[in-house]
């Protein structure tokens, strides 16, 4: 297929992910993000508190330009749907490179494709920087963390790439299964050789200098001057649910796009389900 | 397949990427220019001014999808 009928398909197929993920995220991450925002209010009210109580001035509050509603509704829908597209786009791009080097058939290199952006662009870095709720998360650390995330999603990015390279030279000495694993087994360590090397959160200076010792940004118990503990640390059955929905829904995207355009790419190139199953000759000459 | 099978085949491959080149660069600027928006404008870095526009009205979005926010 040519890149003329790739893109606006995957394009397509990227938008109904993000939908189709947008009102998962309705439905289960948006009562959890509202507990975790209710949970930072409840903070920062406790935190004035006891700066009023040493006679410093209450930190300052970050701007309300979209009400709550409007977030949760109309904001996450945007943002979900465009960065569907976006990786509908970027999917594309690689689907018509890849394409012609490969037999498979379409919907089958579509999945592949988009588990693979699924691994790169979301799964790997999530292991080393977990998605993170309202209240989680320091303001002063936002340029490291995005850095780090930035640095997670391109190395892992290089080093499917490099994986593949490594399992095709192999294919021919090794087989093919064993190849893949090779190959597979490349991805895996130089992933983890990457986050190894890589702070984690709470190792930043700037968290280091404020926090102390401490793993992650996760909010810890607010103590007094005494050491008692006036505010809780953050819910940790919360954290866990809005990561393993966040996950979910990235699947879940991902998953729908592949489908999708895997479907929409079948019926581009005038293939059906039904000639394929029966006429494995014809596949043999088409590749 | 036939070597004359092969060579037909590579050459149409080969038009066939350079023709895809403009498109292909094309998503890949605009794909890479919306991830932006979406997980980090308004951030860490932001193009269009401080405002916090896009920062506050995807930043449901941006949480959900992994990207750093606070």
């Amino acid at each position: 297929m040519h890149a003329k009928q790739v893109i606006p398909r995957a394009a397509l197929a990227g938008g109904i992910g993000g939908l189709v993920a947008f009102g998962f995220a309705r439905i289960f991450a948006e009562p959890l993000i509202q507990q975790a925002i209710d949970y930072e209010d409840g903070r920062d009210e406790a935190q004035d508190a006891l700066a009023a109580a040493a006679g410093k001035p209450a930190a300052e509050m970050g701007p309300d330009i979209f009400s709550r509603t409007v977030q949760a509704n109309v904001g996450i829908g945007v943002g979900m749907i465009l960065a569907g597209v976006a990786l509908g786009l970027l999917f594309a791009v690689v689907y018509t490179v890849v394409q012609s080097r490969v037999t498979w058939r379409p919907r089958v290199l579509a999945l592949l494709v988009a588990g693979a952006g699924f691994l790169t662009l979301y799964a790997t870095p999530f292991l080393k920087y977990p998605a993170n709720p309202p209240a989680v998360g320091h303001e002063e650390t936002i340029g490291d963390r995005s850095g780090l995330f930035l640095v997670m999603i391109l190395g892992s990015v290089v080093f499917l790439v490099v994986a593949v390279i490594v399992g095709r030279r192999l294919a021919a000495r090794v087989g093919t299964w064993n190849a893949a694993l090779l190959g597979g087994l490349t991805y895996v360590v130089l992933s983890g050789v990457l986050m190894a090397l890589l702070p984690s959160l709470g190792e930043l200076a700037a968290n280091v200098a404020t926090y102390g010792p401490v793993a992650t940004e996760t909010p810890q118990p607010l103590r007094d001057a005494a050491g008692r503990i006036v505010f809780p640390g953050f819910d940790a059955d919360l954290l866990y649910s809005f990561r393993v929905y966040s996950f979910a829904a990235q699947a879940l995207m991902w998953g729908v796009l592949g489908l999708v355009f895997g479907a929409l790419a079948e019926r581009a190139s005038g293939r059906t389900g039904d000639a394929v199953e029966a006429g494995a000759p014809a596949e043999a000459v088409d590749a | 397949m036939t070597t004359a099978g092969a060579a037909a085949r590579a050459r149409v491959t080969a038009t066939t990427a350079a023709s895809n080149m403009p498109y292909l660069i094309g998503s890949l600027v605009v794909g890479l220019l919306l991830f932006y928006f979406i997980g980090f404008d308004e951030g860490a870095t932001s193009l269009f001014g401080n405002t916090m526009v896009v920062h506050e009205f995807v930043h449901d979005a941006r949480h959900f999808l992994g990207f750093p926010c606070h």
